[in-house]
């Protein structure tokens, strides 16, 4: 049986922007949120799948790649660094009524804004955030949007209307295959981001942002943020800490002490 | 006991129990009248004297699923007991490929919300809270549920530790996935073959990071945990570089590893791999910079140069 080729592809990926993780913020004693204060970036995690998405639209030959984006104070700086390396155009959900969502939330209110991204042949995600990392979202969308799933991707072909993915598992990978439209997770890693090129980052600046608030998507405030979340934090406390170890330069000696720390602990 | 009836999310291979699974049983069994299991695999009867000696004492079993991902038939399936009133109160999962798939399918379906990345639970007036570490595991965080709704909870392995009841073997019975329900499926497996102790069961587990400075240095890593017997392993910026594969990732993304002995060669101690190893009884650390977090948690720390330090104890221990 031979399939249509698919000349034209359009490919919604999900990005988060965070705070950069080399300087994590720390918890509001009070909210007992996360303190998002200072710029936020692109989740690194998010860029192998808009390398993932801008790749399979070449081979496709046409299409375009859109990011949807949630984020507080109308954030853009890490959607405009992957409309740098080439996404099309943005649907970013900015809303004082999100904070304090948890992931099922957010998968609500992301699943609204890739309907109003326009239709999809793909949708791809990260596999976790690097902040949050419940890593439940992308099936929570899957299942708002009645659409099948392969989590963990390695590398996606397409293959008329179908997809061939081969997944991440425990011991090797498995080959999958499913219809489009489908949500995919993408592995951190398994491509190589490319660098938004100096062209890149002067168009960006000008691609459309579409930034809406849950009332444009049809999303009831009661639903989400603090008074959707259906769960709460209760106490945070200090984990134990471990006591100070031996801590030495190393003059040369470095390895005699590991070999006599080895054998102190027969495992050697 | 006030929490009634836990069901646990069981995962096997070959006919063989995960360990995860085996964790929570001994964990559920502390914390509810009735402890089961939920199972999507075609040998429920084989694993069953298993998971009954950990205190299970029903597997709800769904069949082979034909090769579909269990995302979506077994939170249909769940869904659907829940829904005829015969579901249970509370469900854990592991945090594995598949467990998460299902969690995060089922709180869509029940519109309850999933308490992720949990290290232990306790019974706080008679419901359960999850405890959560964060900041690479400085700090705990404690959440409860607000809703009524079936409480979800994702367990990262090596919480609890895998205990015999010395229960009967659980019975069997048929959990229907519902008609209709459409997944991905699964064509053909490959197993890559691995030579050594896997990374989750190794009493030794030697990991590798960004200090090595390049891709071809990790051959060290692998001379090292070779002349161990232990496993290698690696932080998140060198599987991100594609330097090793997911596999072999060491963190909160990844693997989670509690060995005898962990040696950190040139990884920094970010947060997101010290949530991953912190639990291990002894770790070493070697690392040029004084300032890296890994050493808060080393036992053991060397101030100095992987690509000196390294070279010269394979040579050591393959001299014994």
């Amino acid at each position: 049986m031979t399939r249509a080729r698919i000349t034209f592809m359009n490919v919604v990926v999900c990005v988060k922007q965070i705070p950069d993780p080399a300087d994590p913020g720390s918890m509001d004693p009070t909210t007992k949120t996360l303190v998002r204060s200072g710029k936020l970036i692109l989740d690194e995690s998010d860029s192998y799948g808009v390398e993932m998405a801008l790749q399979l639209v070449d081979a496709a030959g046409g299409g375009e790649v859109t990011l949807v984006s949630m984020a507080p104070r109308s954030e853009t700086s890490g959607l405009r660094t992957a409309l740098a390396m080439g996404a099309a155009k943005a649907v970013l959900v900015s809303d004082d009524a999100l904070a304090g969502s948890d992931a099922l939330g957010t998968s609500k209110v992301l699943a609204k804004a890739i309907e109003r991204a326009g239709q999809a042949d793909l949708i791809l995600t990260a596999t976790e955030s690097s902040d949050g990392y419940t890593g439940t979202v992308p099936e929570q969308i899957a299942e708002l949007l009645g659409l099948v799933s392969v989590t963990f991707a390695k590398s996606i072909t397409i293959d008329g209307t179908m997809a061939k993915i081969d997944r991440q598992t425990e011991s090797g990978y498995d080959e999958i295959e499913c219809q489009l439209p489908a949500l995919v997770s993408v592995t951190a890693g398994v491509v190589e981001p490319r660098y938004p090129s100096f062209k890149g980052i002067m168009a960006a600046k000008s691609k459309p942002v579409d930034e809406v608030k849950i009332a444009d998507l049809g999303i009831d405030a009661s639903t989400v943020g603090w008074a959707g979340a259906g769960q709460e934090i209760v106490e945070v406390v200090t984990a134990p800490t471990r006591d100070a170890g031996e801590i030495i330069e190393d003059d040369g000696e470095g390895c005699a002490k590991i070999v006599a720390y080895l054998e102190n602990l027969k495992v050697i | 006991m006030s929490v009634s009836k836990i069901w646990v999310f069981a995962e096997a291979t070959d006919g063989k129990v995960a360990t995860i699974t085996l964790e929570m049983l001994a964990k559920a069994r502390t914390l509810g009248a009735t402890v089961e299991c939920v199972y999507n695999g075609a040998d429920a009867d084989v694993i069953a004297a298993t998971l009954g000696a950990h205190g299970a004492t029903a597997v709800h079993a769904t069949g082979d699923l034909g090769g579909a991902l269990a995302g979506r038939p077994i939170a249909a399936a769940i869904a659907a007991a829940v829904e005829a009133g015969n579901g249970p109160d509370v469900v854990f999962f592991g945090t594995t490929y598949d467990g998460r798939d299902v969690a995060g399918r089922l709180s869509v379906k029940l519109d309850a919300p999933v308490i992720t990345n949990v290290v232990d639970l306790e019974d706080r007036d008679g419901s359960l809270v999850g405890v959560e570490p964060v900041f690479g595991g400085t700090q705990n965080v404690i959440t409860k549920f607000t809703t009524d709704k079936t409480q979800i909870f994702l367990i990262r392995p090596k919480s609890f530790a895998a205990e015999e009841s010395g229960g009967a073997a659980a019975s069997v019975a048929s959990l229907p996935v519902p008609d209709g329900v459409v997944a991905a499926k699964i064509v053909n497996r490959h197993v890559e073959e691995k030579t050594g102790p896997s990374l989750d069961e190794a009493a030794v587990v030697v990991s590798g990071g960004r200090g090595l400075g390049d891709k071809d240095k990790y051959q060290m890593i692998e001379d090292l945990a070779k002349t161990l017997g232990a496993a290698p392993g690696a932080s998140r910026a060198i599987v991100d570089a594609g330097w090793v594969p997911y596999s072999y990732q060491v963190g909160q993304t990844g693997k989670v590893v509690k060995p005898t002995v962990y040696i950190a060669a040139g990884i920094s101690g970010a947060t997101q791999h010290l949530v991953g190893m912190k639990g291990s009884k002894n770790i070493i650390a070697i690392n040029k910079d004084p300032e890296a977090p890994i050493f808060s948690v080393a036992d053991l720390g060397i101030i100095g140069d992987v690509n000196k330090v390294l070279p010269k104890l394979i040579e050591a221990l393959k001299a014994r």
